[in-house]
């Protein structure tokens, strides 16, 4: 069980003299939930950006299911299984739901696959099953584009797990979104967390509540603290940095 | 599950139908326009018509190829006319090179060149030249595409670079009169071929014919790319690069991919428009002719394949007509035509009819369609069973 | 060998200051809009065409001498004017595509360059007369409240009934007024500016002359660029332009009216194209294609520079003119003379038009390398 899926050792990024990420060290086990907090311009961002190949790391090194992604661009990693989800909602706009989902489904990539492949009918039936999984069966033959944000989101959740990827990386799910949209898509998260390992970016700490099992506190681009929900809420680093109540705080004064 | 299945197998019958139709469809019309038009044209004494027919037909085939990459990849290339002139040129040294054994073409006598220089040499074989209208402009833009697509330089950036590459291409051809003729171009209409001279009218009408065919297959190839997965791909270019990216995709082989076809498609374009019209000169580098490639789908109408080829023809012979009526007034009327298309008509002539023409002509006639709601609203059973039992019932008090 | 050197490097710094001057305008627009402005060419042409304008209403006055400053200031206006009308008019319309934008600034370019090579008294009347019929029609109809649903049929009719007017309109005139009025102004032909007596000749420097035209273009592109950046960088105006540039949204939602921003962007980029022309024009013959052979070299430097910094387009400028310059004339031939095949690929390359391909092969080998160009922009912003 204690396998590792992903670690992460002594990373670094740097933008033109700003530091993103300083020294960071992160491990996820397979199989596990992670919701990963922190203020604005903790580098969140960047976290997943590193881990998916779209910023190279200044120093330091990314390990995913064992091997090292270094020198490989976004489309390897996803194909090595590291699914995205960006913070706003990221899917083709001219094309159906169905067609989003059949476009991640499909299991070979390439170039050759594209212009003579077809989707196969197992294909089609985990798409079937998907669309009903985000509830989008009626519109499954709409544009996307005049899908509402909410559902736009759950497109997107949809096709990261078409793709069927070992990693889930959900930057903001619920970001926009109404409290019943909010619970809906935690429920999907913990669904999909039984057969997945998940990282999740939040900061809407309802809804981390609902789902997180161990928090990662990030703050100024390593790592604060990390532990469950309770215990990174009772600790006074974290207090002082990101929930911000040093006034009425014993341990700040 | 089962009737999911069988309702797809149905829609996949229909599908097949509709094929076939459309094959019947397009086979008429090219048998229309290799049979019956020139006869039409002949007889009412406009057979140099013909001759520009073929030609716009020819053009139609590059303009499909812009269709693809534009139209439906979304990637606006300004440097078509160097694959066209590829096709072109190629086609024109085979046939500069159809004479006596051990003689040179005669434009080179005044440059004082006396060996033919090397990369004339395979031109001499027919098959050769026939894989060169093709592949060099593919390989070429294959290779131009790889350079810029991998940096992920896109949009705007991608346009100027084909379009310096395209005045690049145009100075070389243009300044190397010792190699390639320079200004003047290669003349190909007083060359034989298999016996007869380019210009006459059987040879004429083989390259017409072939015309018509090869424009009918550059169809079907490119209905075939933006039908099924492959035309999902493209769209998805179009939409959402990073998107693809993280999902798998590599979307600069598409790219690559899309670009070097459309190349392909011009260079044939450029050779069938060489053999008709006679001569194939630098001029067809040009700026201004690469961009009105892209104009010519425009009017059409974008991701429309037929629109395309309607454009093309559409906006061609408005150019005969007008320019020979009033020829300043032609360049003012395109000015207008790139205002126009890109404002008002963004969906070109078929986009328009698709989308507002009919809605408009409804209007007109005052028989508006309903107006659609979303479809989770219609099948809602909450929504059902209000509208069944409280929409018309009176108010209690 | 030394005053070759010299030379090359002089000739080389004022091309380059030339396709800065009019590469700068276009940078500025395209680091604010992300547009490139297939027009910007010919507003180069429409500014050497005012200094020519100038030049013959200023000779034989006094004045004479210093009709280049008048020139400049004329150039500018009046560019700065249809630039501005431009945006208005079209960009405006097309904020976020930037491909149609190419494509509709494409048409602009060439009704601009048949406008110089057609247009008379006759011309002007007719499209004076159209303007008024057409748009004052559409003020007077624009105030009804269903304006929105009878557009499709005032345009039907309107569009055609002011056309039609104003050919006739023009055409009578033209009967009435015979030649002087259908006269073309210009013609096909390329008109030549005279500079004024104190820009012949040259400075003699290490047994070679720079020519004093070619210093006056230096310094007013020294010039030019120093006001820009004062302006960018000092003025409120100025600073909006940088924050719009930025993050056009945030702009926008703190007030900053992004609107006038664009087309005061516009007019200004504009502007400088009708400085560039002024320039132009000192060079050499001017004609309705003089727009064409700058654009691309321009938008090379737009490339080869980067986005929203200025530095990046003054270098890309320099080091493009120079490159050019060097490699088509014969001054890289005779330096690597001893060493023989290079020398010979470069005598291939030694002709103006034969130093783009040489050039455009170093622009693609540099993009390798730097896709962002010299000063690219980094951070998670960017490809966002």
């Amino acid at each position: 069980m204690n396998e590792k899926i992903l670690q992460i050792e002594n990373l670094t990024v740097n933008f033109d003299g700003f530091r993103a990420l300083n020294d960071l060290n992160f491990s996820l086990d397979k199989g596990e939930l992670r919701v990963i907090i922190g203020p604005n311009g903790a580098g969140k961002t960047t976290f997943l950006d590193v881990i998916t190949g779209k910023t190279k790391p200044t120093t330091g090194q990314v390990t995913f299911k064992g091997k090292p992604t270094q020198g490989k661009v976004e489309y390897e990693i996803a194909r090595m299984g590291v699914g995205r989800k960006f913070q706003t909602p990221r899917v083709y706009l001219n094309l159906t739901p169905r067609e989003n989902l059949e476009l991640s489904c499909n299991r070979h990539k390439n170039v050759w696959n594209a212009l003579f492949g077809a989707p196969s009918r197992a294909e089609a039936r985990t798409v079937t099953g998907l669309l009903e999984t985000i509830r989008l069966e009626t519109k499954a033959d709409l544009k996307a584009d005049l899908l509402s944000h909410g559902e736009k989101q759950r497109l997107e959740i949809g096709m990261l797990v078409a793709q069927s990827p070992d990693l889930l990386l959900v930057d903001e799910p619920v970001a926009g979104l109404t409290d019943e949209e909010t619970e809906n898509v935690g429920t999907l998260l913990l669904a999909l967390a039984e057969s997945h390992s998940i990282i999740v970016i939040e900061h809407d700490m309802e809804f981390v509540r609902q789902i997180a099992r161990k928090v990662t506190v990030l703050h100024q681009g390593s790592v604060l603290c990390e532990g469950s929900m309770d215990d990174v809420q009772n600790d006074p680093r974290v207090i002082e940095v990101y929930l911000g109540k040093q006034e009425d705080n014993p341990v700040a004064a | 599950m089962v009737d999911v299945v069988s309702s797809q197998s149905t829609k996949f019958g229909g599908r097949k139908q509709k094929l076939l139709i459309e094959a019947g469809i397009v086979g008429a019309i090219a048998i229309l326009l290799i049979f019956i038009m020139p006869a039409i044209l002949v007889g009412a004494g406009q057979a140099f018509r013909v001759n520009l027919l073929g030609r716009y037909l020819a053009l139609a085939i590059a303009a499909l190829g812009i269709d693809l990459i534009w139209g439906f990849t979304g990637i606006l290339s300004l440097g078509h006319g160097i694959f066209f002139a590829l096709g072109g040129y190629s086609l024109a040294m085979f046939l500069s090179l159809q004479l006596p054994s051990g003689q040179l073409p005669d434009f080179f006598s005044p440059y004082g060149v006396t060996e033919l220089p090397f990369f004339w040499q395979p031109f001499y074989s027919l098959p050769f030249t026939l894989f060169a209208i093709v592949f060099i402009p593919t390989i070429v833009a294959a290779i131009l595409g790889y350079l810029v697509f991998r940096n992920r330089l896109r949009g705007v950036y991608f346009s100027i670079l084909t379009q310096a590459a395209l005045i690049v291409f145009f100075n070389f051809f243009n300044g190397q009169q010792k190699l390639i003729n320079g200004t003047n171009g290669l003349k190909t209409d007083t060359a034989t071929i298999f016996g007869q001279t380019v210009s006459s009218p059987q040879v004429q009408t083989v390259f017409y014919t072939l015309t018509v065919l090869l424009l009918v297959g550059g169809y079907a190839l490119s209905r075939w790319l933006t039908s099924g997965r492959s035309g999902r791909l493209l769209v998805a270019v179009r939409d959402d690069e990073t998107r693809m990216r993280f999902s798998g995709y590599d979307p600069t082989l598409f790219k690559v991919l899309v670009f070097a076809i459309s190349a392909g498609l011009a260079g044939i374009a450029g050779a069938l428009y060489t053999a008709q019209s006679g001569i194939i000169t630098p001029q067809a580098m040009n700026i201004a002719f690469s961009i009105e490639m892209v104009i010519w789908v425009a009017v059409g109408g974008r991701a429309t394949i037929v629109g395309a080829i309607l454009g093309t023809l559409i906006v061609n012979f408005a150019k005969s007509i007008l320019s020979e009526q009033f020829p300043q007034i032609w360049y003012f009327f395109q000015g207008a035509l790139f205002l126009i298309v890109v404002t008002v008509l963004p969906g070109g002539i078929l986009g328009w009819l698709r989308d507002d023409g009919v809605r408009w002509v409804r209007s007109q006639v005052n028989k508006r369609r309903p107006l659609q709601t979303y479809p989770s609203l219609e099948e809602d059973p909450d929504v059902q069973y209000e509208r069944k039992n409280l929409a018309n019932r009176k108010p209690d008090r | 060998m030394l005053s070759g050197l010299v030379d090359g490097i002089f000739s080389g710094i004022s091309l380059g200051s030339v396709l800065l001057l009019a590469a700068l305008g276009l940078a500025i627009v395209f680091g604010l809009m992300g547009v490139i402005n297939m027009a910007h060419g010919e507003l180069i042409m429409l500014g050497a065409y005012t200094t020519f304008l100038v030049q013959n209403a200023l000779k034989n006055t006094p004045l004479f001498g210093i009709y280049i400053f008048v020139a400049l200031i004329a150039a500018f206006i009046v560019t700065a004017i249809f630039g501005l009308i431009l945006e208005r008019g079209v960009i405006r319309h097309l904020y976020g595509r930037p491909l149609e934008t190419l494509l509709a600034t494409w048409g602009v370019s060439l009704i601009l360059q048949q406008f110089v090579r057609s247009v008379s008294w006759q011309l002007v009347a007719i499209v004076a007369v159209f303007c008024v019929l057409f748009f004052g029609a559409m003020t007077i109809v624009a105030r009804r409240t269903d304006f929105e649903r009878i557009r499709g049929w005032f345009l039907a009719v309107m569009l055609p009934l002011s056309a039609v007017s104003a050919i006739a309109v023009g055409n009578v005139l033209g009967a009435t007024y015979k030649l002087a009025f259908t006269k073309e102004w210009f013609g096909a032909r390329n008109v030549d500016v005279t500079a004024p007596r104190w820009l012949r000749g040259g400075l003699p420097v290490a047994g070679t002359q720079f020519s004093y035209a070619r210093i006056f273009i230096i310094v007013l592109t020294i010039a030019c660029v120093v006001g820009v950046y004062w302006f960018l960088n000092n003025t409120p105006w100025g600073l909006r332009i940088r924050s719009v540039t930025q993050n056009r949204t945030m702009s926008a939602c703190l007030g900053i009216p992004t609107k006038k921003v664009d087309a005061l962007t516009f007019a200004l980029g504009s502007g400088l194209a009708g400085l560039a022309g002024c320039a132009v024009s000192l060079l050499g013959s001017v004609g309705p294609n003089t727009g064409q052979n700058y654009i691309v070299d321009t938008f090379m430097v737009v490339v080869v520079g980067g986005v929203g910094k200025l530095a990046g387009s003054i270098l890309a400028a320099l080091a493009i003119g120079t490159a050019n310059y060097l490699i088509g004339s014969n001054t890289l031939v005779d330096l690597t003379a001893p060493i023989q095949p290079l020398s010979d690929v470069f005598a291939f390359f030694s002709t103006i038009s034969m130093a783009k391909v040489l050039v455009f092969a170093l622009i693609i080998a540099f993009l390798q390398f730097r896709p962002g160009g010299l000063f690219p922009q980094k951070g998670r912003t960017v490809d966002a």
